[in-house]
């Protein structure tokens, strides 16, 4: 037995089938389309039914691929049953979706969830009465609380036993002469489920008119005949229309409003603080610091300010701090995958190849990827929470207006924010985006916001630089970092929005679902979902980039085993492309193949960048765990204060070197972890090696500008100076002719003229 | 009095005559549930002017200006 269960989005699909499938689902993607597909087992009926979780849709219109998908679904795979999950608290529009998956000749039952919260609002909904008017049998149930849902598997697997014909709801007005033939016409051919074919005929659904050709010519022959009144000729309108009014027609009968005061509810007086006009971006500034600072910082609540230095030093809770509990975790992890490390290698002899491999490269790459989970984990906790209370759509209700300009809707804010901690979690946030197009564009700027792990690089330079050259500012290098990526993610999104992702600003019709409090077994599940997935892509995919770097940069050519990577196959052939980044500057000098290398490395993981920077100087501690200012004196720091060979034709090229290699680092392919999760949700090899191009070479036009433009500030600042603001003007000249669609047209109709041209030639 | 649904101030109300627009953005108008006859009553614009949110149906809805501006109304109170 197979049943599929279908609804709206914020009907509580998820929470039904969590309540019936328990942990047991598995989850994959539709073909073809990222659209999320869920299976598991009901098996407490002595049947063991599979329960097939269909995506959340308003319609069964083939216009979005949840709806296209969900269509084919019932339409190729005929579920024994379909379960059509309803928000009692929003009964009228659920129902719209409940008339569509009626007209099937497939079974359905409709599960009234919520009733019990529509209750407390005053409305008692009879469930009989309504199963009457409906044609169709419904059960209350409570998703959340689990009640009823044995008794809706009951009723679910009578009905899937009896033989079902779709009921029409639209054999009226305007459509009752046109319906009866065309229904005569499927009929005549003996096709499945002729109802749903014949209405989405008379809606002129496209993919109906382009499997019946024939029907389709005889229908617009029937439908010229009609008037339509205020519709005008529309006949999709005039089917939503009927839609609409039989629900009203049939639904109020069973509604019993109770004599409670119809108030305001909770939700609505929630709704009036969090989306005021004046306070509502405070406060989501407000929860967003939070959310943040509870993840990453290592001051909680800034208690770090109150207390005097040196006071106390536990490990993992903190210094003369108390961390938040994303680093507690983080900490914890790292402790744990530390000692395993050195138990390994202590157990293991020295000096040896098989040694390196598994603590310098299996074990030190996996940690590496491992140690994000604490706060992956935290951050998806806290997004979480905000997406099931309902926040979320205020947040995106709140920043539209910001977004609508760079090709976005408000829904990207939140994915694009977690870049600022991490890239993965961010990446994998982008499901949430109904568009294809708006999604692609969100993952293929995510990587321009420095996340948490390329801190340490800026950290680093940034400290080394200003105790070298007094006239520099170490916080401000770091904050010009952030500043950039932010710049140049703007940017990008415009240039994608004009060519390559192309489209048009997706549409905002978005429902705003009432707040309720999340439900902790939702959550957890959730979690274990997100890391399943985590885990197991570090499992495959990043092991074995791991172990394939490791061998590249611990073996030459003649397939022994070198301590000095410089020597190794990794370092030859990063010697061998160094001219390539020459341009960039930071590989200027004799010692610019090394910068390279860590740059190459950092395409891994931004982690290793640093350390790979200290294992070239000679430095025997880890760097990562130095303090700048202690770097400074050694090999190390005079490497990277040497960055560029430090003069080129009496220049002194320092500083633009490290800032064209920090950018470098910025905008580059994140890392390994990030490519796998943009590998998933892109779900197509083209889109994502079009998006590590976009990054790598958006990476290399920046480095090139920066290194150029510092050189000619630092040679004549006043030149730069006019360059820089012609720059400014012209890019924002761009943005303001581009949002207003003035230079959209000619560079779009060049384009595809360029792609259709190299269709030919092809 | 007919007026767009874009032009509507906070508490006003009044029912659907007509849509003003095609393909996807129509039919998900009309998925919603802003059908001719619907009754709409405005609640707020978002903080930074745009979108709108609006109750119809027993529900909230939000959309931007720009869709709201396809929605002819008529105008109740």
């Amino acid at each position: 037995m197979r049943f599929a269960l279908a609804g709206n989005p914020n009907s509580g699909k998820t929470t039904l089938f969590n309540a019936l499938t328990g942990s047991t689902a598995h989850v994959g993607n539709w073909p073809g389309v990222t659209v999320e597909k869920k299976s598991g087992y009901y098996k407490k009926l002595g049947e063991k039914i599979e329960i097939i979780d269909l995506p959340g849709i308003y319609s069964l219109s083939p216009y979005t691929p949840e709806e296209i998908v969900s269509r084919n679904y019932v339409l190729e795979e005929k579920p024994d049953c379909i379960i059509n999950i309803v928000d009692s608290t929003n009964l009228l529009r659920n129902l719209y979706l409940t008339t569509q998956l009626n007209e099937l000749d497939i079974p359905m039952i409709v599960a009234l969830n919520m009733s019990d919260v529509s209750e407390k609002n005053g409305d008692f909904i009879d469930a009989e009465k309504l199963s009457e008017e409906l044609n169709v049998k419904a059960v209350k149930i409570s998703a959340l609380k689990g009640s009823n849902i044995k008794e809706l598997m009951e009723e679910a697997l009578k009905c899937a036993k009896e033989p079902k014909k779709g009921v029409c709801v639209v054999n009226d007005g305007a459509l009752k002469g046109i319906y009866k033939e065309v229904y005569g016409l499927y009929e005549k051919e003996n096709i499945e489920n002729p109802v749903f074919h014949t209405v989405k005929m008379i809606e002129g659904d496209s993919l109906e008119t382009e499997k019946f050709p024939d029907i389709e010519k005889k229908c617009s022959e029937l439908k010229e005949k009609i008037d339509t009144g205020d519709f005008e000729g529309d006949f999709e309108g005039v089917v939503a229309d009927l839609r609409y009014k039989y629900i009203d027609k049939h639904y109020e009968p069973s509604l019993k409003k109770s004599n409670k005061m119809q108030g305001m509810t909770k939700s609505d007086k929630a709704d009036k603080v969090l989306t005021h006009k004046i306070w509502g971006i405070p406060i989501f500034l407000l929860i967003m610091f939070a959310v943040f600072h509870l993840t990453f910082s290592e001051n909680l609540l800034f208690i770090g300010y109150f207390i005097p230095e040196g006071s106390f030093d536990i490990p993992i809770l903190g210094t003369d701090a108390i961390n938040s509990p994303g680093v507690i975790l983080f900490n914890i992890v790292d402790w744990i995958t530390s000692s395993i490390t050195e138990a390994v290698g202590g157990a293991m002899p020295e000096g040896t190849w098989y040694t390196s491999l598994i603590c310098d490269g299996l074990l030190s790459g996996v940690f590496s990827v491992l140690s994000f989970i604490p706060q992956i984990l935290v951050l998806f906790l806290f997004l979480s929470i905000l997406e099931d209370s309902g926040y979320m759509a205020r947040v995106a209700f709140i920043m539209d207006r910001a977004f609508r300009k760079f090709g976005l809707s408000g829904k990207a804010f939140m994915p694009l924010l977690m870049c600022f901690g991490c890239a993965v979690p961010g990446i994998m946030a982008t499901r949430t985006l109904e568009n294809e197009g708006e999604r692609k564009r969100a993952i293929c700027i995510a990587p321009f916001f420095s996340c948490g792990a390329k801190l340490p690089i800026w950290a680093a330079f940034a400290g080394v630089f200003a105790q070298v050259y007094s006239g520099l500012n170490a916080e401000l290098i770091v904050f010009s970092m952030y500043l950039i990526g932010i710049v140049v993610a703007i940017i990008g999104a415009l240039i994608l929005k004009l060519t390559a992702a192309k489209g048009e600003t997706p549409p905002f019709i978005m429902e705003l679902p009432n707040y309720h409090a999340p439900q902790f077994k939702n959550l957890m599940l959730h979690l274990w979902d997100k890391l399943k997935h985590y885990i197991y892509r570090a499992a495959t995919i990043i092991a074995g980039a791991v172990v394939i770097i490791w061998f590249l940069s611990s073996f030459n050519f003649e397939w022994q085993f070198v301590e000095d990577s410089g020597q190794s196959i990794l370092g030859s052939i990063a010697k061998l492309f160094t001219w390539v980044f020459v341009p960039l500057g930071f590989a200027m000098g004799d010692d610019g193949w090394k910068f390279v290398v860590a740059a190459i490395t950092g395409l891994i993981a931004k982690e290793m960048v640093v350390s790979t920077l200290g294992v070239f100087s000679g430095l025997e501690e880890d760097a990562l765990e130095m303090e700048a200012s202690d770097i400074v004196s050694t090999p190390l720091g005079i490497m990277m204060t040497g960055i560029g060979g430090g003069v080129l034709g009496g220049v002194d090229i320092a500083i633009p070197a490290m800032f064209s290699f920090m950018c470098f680092n910025l905008l580059s392919v994140p890392c390994m972890a990030a490519v796998a999760a943009a590998s998933g949700e892109l779900n197509s090899k083209k889109k994502l090696w079009t998006a590590i191009a976009f990054w790598m070479l958006t990476a290399y036009l920046v480095s090139l500008f920066v290194f150029w433009f510092g050189v000619l500030a630092t040679v004549l600042w006043w030149a730069a100076l006019i360059v820089g603001l012609v720059i400014v003007a012209v890019v924002v000249t761009l943005v303001v002719l581009s949002t207003k669609h003035i230079i959209k047209m000619p560079k779009f109709e060049f384009l595809k003229k360029l792609k259709k041209n190299s269709k030919k030639s092809s | 009095m007919l007026v767009k649904l874009n032009e509507f101030i906070p508490e006003q109300s009044g029912v659907v005559k007509k849509i003003q627009a095609e393909g996807k953005i129509r039919r998900r108008l009309f998925d919603m549930g802003i059908t001719p006859g619907a009754v709409i009553v405005m609640r707020k614009t978002a903080p930074l002017g745009d979108p709108i949110e609006v109750n119809l149906r027993g529900y909230e809805l939000s959309l931007r200006k720009s869709e709201a501006e396809c929605v002819v109304m008529e105008v109740e109170k």
